[in-house]
């Protein structure tokens, strides 16, 4: 049996003591102080599981309905922990259902471990029973993938498989046990963490003479802006940011991702980047002359079109992965490097400086999509519910306080656009890939990764429906989700497009919903629809207060849209704040 | 930017499925590859990949930046045409009979510089190792004397001012390695600071 050329094998020792690959599995996680897996069992796992059963003490297990909710909810436990989600679940049907939730880790750098059982190895290409190439399927959205077919590998795979996850540009990583492996008895003399791969280098080397050089531009800049994402966040780097743009004093905006690594009221915050982000910050990305991005990847609903995106401005790209340096967006200093390394080196050598009547343009256009978007979106004129003003009550009623999990949609947008956020971790939505269906699962798993807060999803009528089998898995093990439907009885983002952008024409966007109140009552959980603006603040704070889980339904206005927006194919600058600017 | 010939040697662990997570970084953005070799490098347990494509620089540095971030990439060059010395090896399958009975065979072979690998009764087989237009213009004069098979291989190439692998791979085996081991943050060296 070939071992992996770059694992560093554990050291043998005499207290080896013969244990079956399934207790290795178990005994790794223990090691990595894994406490939450998520997972649904299968033949092919079968040996795992029942490892498991004498595990019930020191690993939770949380059985869900769907093997995408498994992953979805090990992404939510992930992304408001920190720390890497693990998922269980068995060969075939059961792998391929993590497909999605692969996709969206890889493409946010969500840290996974996922272990799928596979068939017996001597049945490896015989389209045995629930056999599926796993391994193949999974390569283009994992970081890492590996198939073990011989128990004496485990200990050492799955060190490099949690290495690999959380460090560097973290991402998934799948490994694929065959049954044989499972069950094999073989001497385990111990677990040894993995913290060096001679071929895979999770950080660049810092330069310094490339900091110099960002410093120096940003001492020299007039208009300095920082477009900041994720990556602050994965960085850990919180801190170091909030240092660095303070003393620099320089105007801050968010991607989806990057939202809440400030607080959202910081006095240079000016608010969340992309095509249905800010006025100020897409209109003004044009006319900085420096452009900070730090731990973002210039993606396409952020940069809108590439030829028109701050072609006037200097870039200084700050990022982890050396791929994303030039890679839509060409880099005037490119710094390689962890951001928590970066930012303080940065830092020391900027001038504490301010801009005045810079950061007063920002305030101009914030004032300006106040008085055309967002004043009639908070508090609305009209009878309908807006899905702002319930964003706006939530607001209040949480003081910011809550961790969002947002589905993907127009609700999506909103709360982004609205919520309120004091502490990082707190918005939890796939950015990347779009996944409806993500919220529900994910705010189960974000329930476990960080219970000291409270859980807010916010859904809307059609996303709700694509995942909402996981009322079973709250039922059965009693995480605190508080969900929230937004429903405006479409699949509210496409009939905007279809309006604004094939002439009106609905082409199946009008979705029907069951009485979703009913729906959670089946599953034990209570619940309650509105549709009356005085019934908005008494709701959401019988959701909140309501001791466990509680759906709250709000019936919003039917044609709502989602502004400012940079239609696809424009440039930033030709972001519209109304509809009859489309 | 216009495209051209780019060699990409990448060295990697010698790992399952490599060659899959590879490929599809070329598919996923539909690159055709014109020439694919692998086999085991120099150094013991690494391997070698020699793909050649046809397309501009900032894609070819971009998809080796791409090829690099895979955990188990060593290292990715490219390099131009001028950059490398390379070959491919061609067998050419031809009718014993032929060319024992045309002398002009016999010689057009050896103008070609091709060796005899097999010889028997009814077929002889040849190899060539040359330049792309070199091992077809032997297809093109064999074919009237009844060429019966032929097989190309793909490309395998030296980079000129390359110091081999043996010293970098020592580097990468250190926690904290030297610049150079790094270096394809700056594959594009010629311009130090970008532009737009
Ligand atoms: C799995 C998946 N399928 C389709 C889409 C395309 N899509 C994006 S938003 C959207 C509508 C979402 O409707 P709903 O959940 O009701 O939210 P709303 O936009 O009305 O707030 C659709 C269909 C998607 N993002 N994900």
């Amino acid at each position: 049996m070939e071992t992996l050329a770059s694992t560093k094998e554990a050291p043998t020792n005499s207290t080896a003591q013969s244990v079956s690959g399934s207790v290795a599995v178990l005994e790794a996680l223990l090691a990595e102080k894994v406490d939450t897996i998520f997972g649904y069992p299968g033949g092919a796992i079968m040996p795992i599981y029942d490892a498991l059963y004498d595990y019930n003490e020191k690993l939770r297990h949380i059985l869900v309905r769907h093997e995408q909710g498994a992953i979805h909810a090990a992404q939510g436990y992930a992304r408001a922990s920190g720390d890497v989600g693990v998922v269980f679940a068995t060969s075939g049907p059961g792998a391929t259902n993590l497909v999605t939730g692969l996709a969206d880790a890889q493409i946010d750098s969500t840290p996974l471990v996922c272990i799928t059982g596979q068939v017996f190895a001597h049945l490896l290409g015989t389209d045995a029973f629930q056999e599926t190439d796993v391994i193949n399927i999974t390569t283009p959205v994992t970081k890492w993938n590996y198939q073990v077919t011989d128990a004496t590998e485990i200990p050492s795979v799955l060190a490099k498989a949690f290495y690999i996850a959380r460090s560097g540009r973290p991402g998934p990583v799948l490994i694929d046990i065959t049954k044989n492996a499972q069950m094999q008895l073989f001497d385990y003399t111990g677990y040894t963490p993995c913290n060096h791969i001679r071929s895979y280098r999770p950080k660049p080397i810092v330069r310094k003479e490339y900091i110099e050089e960002a410093a120096k531009l940003i001492n020299a800049a007039e208009r300095p802006f920082v477009v900041f994402g994720q990556g602050v966040i994965l960085g850990k780097a919180e801190k170091e940011f909030r240092q660095f743009i303070e003393k620099a004093g320089i105007p801050s905006a968010w991607t989806i991702m990057g939202m809440s690594a400030i607080p959202t009221d910081h006095p240079l915050g000016v608010g969340m980047l992309g095509m249905h982000g800010n006025y100020g910050p897409n209109l003004l990305t044009n006319e900085c002359d420096v452009l900070i991005a730090i731990g973002m990847r210039f993606d396409d609903r952020v940069t809108g079109r590439l030829d028109k995106y701050a072609k006037q401005a200097k870039v200084i790209h700050l990022d982890i992965d050396p791929a994303e340096i030039d890679k839509n967006v060409k880099a005037t200093v490119p710094v390689w490097g962890d951001c928590k390394e970066t930012l303080p080196a940065l830092t020391e050598l900027i001038e504490q400086k301010v801009y005045p009547q810079w950061l007063q343009r920002f305030r101009d256009c914030r004032e300006k999509e106040e008085e055309k978007v967002i004043r009639e979106e908070l508090n609305p004129s009209g009878d309908v519910l807006t899905m702002g003003e319930v964003i706006r009550v939530l607001n209040e009623l949480t003081g910011g306080d809550a961790i969002i999990v947002t589905d993907v949609g127009q609700h999506q947008m909103v709360a982004c656009r609205y919520a309120q956020y004091n502490k990082s971790k707190s918005n939890i939505t796939s950015g990347g890939l779009g996944t409806m269906g993500y919220a529900l699962p994910a705010a189960i798993g974000a329930a476990y990764g960080d219970p000291s807060r409270t859980t807010v999803a916010i859904i809307g009528d059609g996303g709700f429906q694509m995942t909402l089998q996981e009322l079973g898995t709250i039922m059965q093990f009693k995480p605190h989700v508080k969900i929230l439907i937004l429903n405006n009885s479409f699949l509210g983002m496409v009939r905007q497009w279809q309006q604004l952008f094939h002439e009106n024409r609905y082409s199946f966007v009008n979705i029907t919903s069951p009485d979703f109140v009913q729906v959670a009552k089946g599953f034990g959980i209570s619940g309650k629809s509105i549709s009356k603006r005085e019934e908005v603040r008494t709701a959401l704070k019988e959701m909140l207060d309501h001791p466990g889980s509680f759906l709250l339904e709000v019936m919003t206005g039917k044609e709502n849209n989602v502004f400012p927006m940079v239609p696809q194919g424009r440039g930033v600058a030709e972001i519209v704040l109304t509809r009859e600017e489309v | 930017m216009s495209k051209a010939e780019y060699t990409i040697t990448v060295y990697t662990e010698n790992q399952i499925g490599l060659l899959n997570r590879i490929a599809i970084i070329f598919s996923r953005r539909k690159i055709n590859i014109d020439s694919l070799n692998t086999s085991p490098s120099e150094v013991d347990s690494v391997h070698r990949f020699t793909i050649v494509i046809n397309e501009t620089e900032e894609v070819v540095r971009k998809l080796c930046r791409q090829i690099e971030k895979q955990v188990e990439v060593l290292k990715a060059y490219y390099n131009t045409a001028e950059e490398i010395v390379w070959q491919e090896l061609a067998l050419y399958k031809v009718p014993t009979e032929v060319i024992q009975a045309e002398v002009k065979v016999e010689r057009l072979l050896r103008q070609y510089g091709a060796n005899a690998v097999v010889i028997r009764k009814d077929y002889t087989v040849f190899e060539v190792a040359g330049h792309r237009e070199e091992t077809d213009r032997l297809i093109k004069v064999l074919e009237p004397y009844g060429l019966i098979e032929f097989v190309r291989s793909g490309r395998v190439a030296i980079i000129k001012d390359s110091e081999g692998f043996h010293e970098k791979l020592k580097e990468f085996e250190y926690r904290e390695p030297g610049e150079d081991t790094i270096e394809n943050e700056f594959l594009d060296q010629n311009e130090k600071v970008f532009t737009m």
